[in-house]
């Protein structure tokens, strides 16, 4: 078990009028190499929830442990554990600074009190990981388009080698081609590097085909917390807060619906597929 | 973290204060000011001081939040009552050392502490109960005559108001940023004051990249709706004068001339310090 959320909440400007509960008494555990996805509508509190995690910010009441330990105790080592726990922020390109990528991406290695050549090391791999060509590295961040410039900040992340990576809306502002390329480097990441990750999202047609699990944050509650399919079955429900059950699983549920018996547990278009061709028979009569 | 400076930012609420013109705000801020100096005597100190707790009820803000507004200039304060207090020649008090506290100096002390106290509060004030927008609007409404001598109110207007906009808004990403850069390990609470510097920058570059891009999009969102300066421009709410605006100016006059008439009756020493000797 590598985090547990015991029953924390969280309020901004405690004590003012702009006070806001975001988070409201919320439990979770976070296992090893678990892909999970956290859903919510705009202000129900996923971004407040994942800097929680990394200890950014502190519960206002309620415990978050990292294998057993209190991450606000004073002996806890926070620093480790932000390498541990690696978070890329929405919009993560807002936070480059260096000159060129390389430098930027060694920046997270570099407070680890890694040496150069570790660094270097460490920063090439990531880099290859996100799928950034060796010809970029001594560009100016500044000079890359927006995707690019993206993954060089998941890079910076990456190289810090976390045990869990949160990803706050990764695809926030990309076209569907770019959308489609950081999601399917994620999977990809997930599978060959063993890691837990939780895509922060308010898409379920970004991370329905990719994640485990899904948590659905609703007006600062973590409301569901299942596999994709069990979650899915509140489709009505998940209407209400504003979300939705991926596409194809609305049309699944209208055969259904209408007579044709197939499985409702579907969220990509492949499955949907074959599973309408598999009932091709009960079609023709 | 940066949520605690409270000089200078608006405290959302509803009271006779918020809802009062601007002009009759500002104005009244800087007539308070000046009876502030123009007060020289126990009694009209607390006359002031009275008006100012009125002041502070009327407008349903937390107590808290003005004393919140006091921490910044805590260190300026300390140091005029220290220089005040050892620097005044006089009749000494109190002899220790090489320092003598004389009875001038105690009473300066204080007087300048309460001044400085009443003003930064009485501007707190009206920052607290009148929103960026609305002051930018009395100020360019107050100025109005200038423009004869061809200073460019409108323009002026414009950048404080654009300039006051975009405190909240860097805060706010200096805020983010540093959250962000926390995440990649970075040590913003460094004791070590070079190590400290060189932490601002992986702050400071994406913090001015961000400022030059929005200040940018503004530009051209502003160009976008045809800005082009204050020429015929009209408003879309025009600051109009209501009974209450007019009351309040009553009010204040009448304090104001009650500032007078506390100068013009006292004698010159502040606080009467009679009994400590
Ligand atoms: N720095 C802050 N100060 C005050 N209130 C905040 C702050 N950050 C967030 N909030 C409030 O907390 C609530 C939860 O915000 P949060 O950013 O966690 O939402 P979110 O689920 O990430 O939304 P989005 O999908 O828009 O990113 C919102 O009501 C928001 O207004
Ligand atoms: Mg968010």
């Amino acid at each position: 078990m590598s985090l547990t959320i015991e029953d924390i909440s969280f309020t901004y400007e405690t004590g003012t009028a702009m006070q806001v509960t975001a988070l409201d008494h919320i439990s979770a555990e976070i296992p090893d190499n678990q892909f999970i996805g956290l859903i919510g509508h705009t202000g129900s509190g996923k971004s407040t929830l994942v800097q929680m995690l990394n200890g950014l910010l502190k519960p206002t009441s309620g415990r978050i442990l990292y294998k057993g330990a209190d991450i606000h105790a004073d002996n806890f080592d926070r620093k480790n554990l932000r390498a541990k726990v690696g978070l890329v922020f929405q919009y993560p390109e807002h936070q480059l600074f260096e000159a060129d990528v390389i430098s930027d991406v060694m920046f997270g290695p570099k407070n680890l009190g890694l040496s150069q050549e570790e660094c270097q090391r460490r920063a090439h791999a990531a880099l290859r990981s996100v799928g950034m060509d060796k010809k970029f590295y001594e560009k100016s961040p500044f000079d890359l388009s927006g995707g690019e410039k993206r993954r060089v900040a998941i890079a910076g992340v990456l190289a810090m080698h976390p045990e869990i990576l949160i990803l706050d809306e990764p695809t926030a502002g990309l076209d569907p081609r770019g959308r489609d390329e950081i999601l399917g480097l994620i999977s990809e990441m997930k599978n060959r590097m063993n890691m837990t990750i939780i895509l922060v999202s308010h898409s379920m047609d970004d991370v329905a085909e990719y994640v485990d699990r899904i948590m659905v944050m609703n007006r600062s509650h973590l409301v569901y917390d299942d596999t994709p399919a069990r979650v899915f079955t509140h489709y009505r429900e998940l209407e209400e807060m504003g979300l939705s059950a991926p596409q194809v699983t609305y049309i699944m549920q209208y055969l259904k619906e209408q007579g044709l018996p197939v499985s409702t547990e579907i969220f990509t278009l492949e499955e949907a597929a074959a599973e309408i061709l598999a009932h091709r028979r009960e079609l023709h009569v | 973290m940066f949520k605690s400076i409270t000089l200078g930012q608006y405290y959302q609420t509803d009271s006779i204060l918020h809802r009062l013109d601007p002009r009759v705000k500002l104005s009244a801020t800087l007539l308070y000011i000046v009876a502030l100096f123009v007060v020289n005597s126990f009694p009209g100190y607390l006359f002031a001081g009275i008006f100012l707790v009125c002041m502070i009820r009327l407008s349903h803000v937390p107590f808290s939040y003005m004393v919140r507004g006091m921490k910044a200039i805590l260190f300026l304060l300390l140091l005029t009552m220290t220089f005040n207090l050892f620097l005044t020649p006089g009749e000494p008090l109190v002899q220790f050392w090489k320092l003598t506290i004389t009875r001038e100096g105690l009473s300066t002390a204080i007087m300048m502490a309460v001044r400085l106290s009443f003003l930064v509060i009485g501007s707190s004030l009206m920052t607290l109960t009148t929103t960026p927008t609305q002051l930018t609007d009395a100020m360019e409404a107050m100025m109005n005559p200038f423009k004869r001598i061809h200073m460019p109110v409108h323009e002026i207007a414009m950048m404080m108001s654009i300039a006051l906009r975009f405190i909240p808004i860097l805060m706010e990403e200096t805020d983010k940023i540093m959250k962000a850069q926390m995440a990649r390990g970075a040590d913003f609470d460094s004791k070590n004051l070079m190590k400290k510097i060189q932490s601002m920058i992986p702050l400071l570059v994406p913090l001015f990249v961000s400022a030059f891009r929005r200040a940018n999009d503004l530009a051209m969102a502003m160009e976008a709706r045809c800005y082009r300066g204050g020429e015929g421009r009209t408003k879309m709410k025009p600051l109009v004068y209501q009974g209450r605006d007019r009351i309040a100016y009553v009010i204040l006059f009448a304090f104001f001339a009650a500032c007078i008439a506390f100068r013009a009756t006292s004698h010159m020493v502040p606080f009467p310090l009679g009994a400590l000797s």
